[in-house]
C-alpha cells in the first residue's frame, strides 16, 4: 500500500480502520439508563411528597440517596460496569457526579488517605464546582443588577 | 400500598422520557465531539445555571418533575435558583451564598459519601 503522507491521509486511514461507534445503540442505552435513573429519583421524590415534605427536601433526599447509591456502587466496582454499558445515560444523571469523585479517588488510594484520596476525589467534581458556582454567582449578580423580572424571559 | 395508588404514572412517564433525552444529548457529545466526560459534565451544569437564570428550565421541571432535577443541568439550575432566591432576600452578598445553600445537601453527600466509598473499595486488580 502508499506509504501515509499527509495529516489528512493518516485520518482517513484511521477513519477506515477504526469501527464505526455505533451512535443508534449507545444513544438507546442512554437514553433508558438515564431514564430509569430519574424515574427512581421520581419515585423517591413522591415518597418524600407523600410523607408530607416540601419539595426542596424532598429534591435535597433525591439528591442524598442517588449520590450515596452511585458512591458505594462505584465503590465496590458496578457503576463502571453500568457506565460501560450506558455511556452518558450514568454520566448525566447526578450519578456520574458521584461516580466521578469515587473513581479517581480509588485509583489514587496508593498515594495515601490524605493528599491520595482526599485530594484526588477532586479531580473531575472539581471543575464542575468551579464553573457550577461560578456560574450561580454570576447569574445572581446579573439578577441583582437588572432587578426583578427583566432577566427572566417570561 | 397507598403510596402506590398515589403514584402519578403520566408524571413517571413524562419523567423517563425526558431524563432520558437529556441523556441522549450527553451521548451525542461523548460520540460525536472529543470531549472529556468531565468537560461534558461542566457544560451541563454550566448551561443548567444559564437556563435556571433566565427561568427557562423551571418550565421542564414543572413539566417533567425528578428527569430534570436529577440530571446535572438540574444541579445547575438549583445552584442559579439558590442564588437567585438568595439575592432577593439579602441582596449582594446572597450571590456567594444562594447557590451552595441551595445544593448543600447534595454536595456534602457527595464528599462524604465519596470518601467513605473510597476507603471501603478494593483497588482494581491488574490482570497479570
Amino acid at each position: 500500500m502508499n506509504p501515509i503522507e499527509t495529516k489528512k491521509d493518516y485520518q482517513d486511514y484511521v477513519n477506515k480502520k477504526s469501527p464505526n461507534s455505533p451512535i443508534l445503540k449507545n444513544c438507546f442505552n442512554a437514553f433508558w439508563v438515564g431514564g430509569l435513573i430519574c424515574t427512581i429519583g421520581q419515585v423517591i421524590f413522591s415518597y418524600c411528597k407523600f410523607r408530607g415534605m416540601d419539595t426542596q427536601m424532598s429534591n435535597t433526599i433525591v439528591s442524598v440517596l442517588l449520590i450515596g447509591i452511585s458512591a458505594f456502587l462505584t465503590g465496590l466496582n458496578l457503576f463502571n460496569r453500568i457506565g460501560k454499558f450506558a455511556g452518558a445515560g450514568s454520566l448525566v444523571p447526578i450519578t456520574g457526579f458521584a461516580n466521578s469523585i469515587v473513581s479517581p479517588a480509588m485509583e489514587y488510594k496508593s498515594e495515601g488517605y490524605v493528599m491520595g484520596v482526599g485530594g484526588k476525589m477532586f479531580t473531575v467534581a472539581g471543575p464542575v464546582l468551579v464553573f457550577g458556582i461560578s456560574a450561580s454567582i454570576i447569574v445572581g449578580i446579573v439578577y441583582l443588577i437588572f432587578n426583578t423580572s427583566a432577566i427572566t424571559l417570561v | 400500598m397507598e403510596f402506590f395508588q398515589s403514584l402519578d404514572w403520566m408524571q413517571l412517564l413524562r419523567c423517563f422520557v425526558v431524563g432520558g433525552l437529556i441523556c441522549i444529548i450527553g451521548q451525542i457529545l461523548i460520540d460525536k465531539t472529543k470531549l472529556t466526560p468531565a468537560r461534558i459534565l461542566v457544560i451541563f451544569v454550566t448551561s443548567g445555571a444559564i437556563l435556571g437564570g433566565l427561568g427557562v428550565y423551571q418550565y421542564l421541571i414543572d413539566f417533567a418533575g425528578c428527569g430534570a432535577t436529577v440530571p446535572l443541568t438540574g444541579f445547575g439550575n438549583a445552584l442559579a435558583k439558590g442564588a437567585i432566591e438568595e439575592v432577593s432576600t439579602s441582596g449582594f452578598i446572597g450571590a456567594f451564598m444562594g447557590g451552595i445553600k441551595a445544593t448543600a445537601g447534595g454536595i456534602s453527600a457527595a464528599i462524604f459519601f465519596g470518601y467513605i466509598a473510597s476507603l471501603i473499595s478494593k483497588p482494581k486488580m491488574k490482570k497479570q
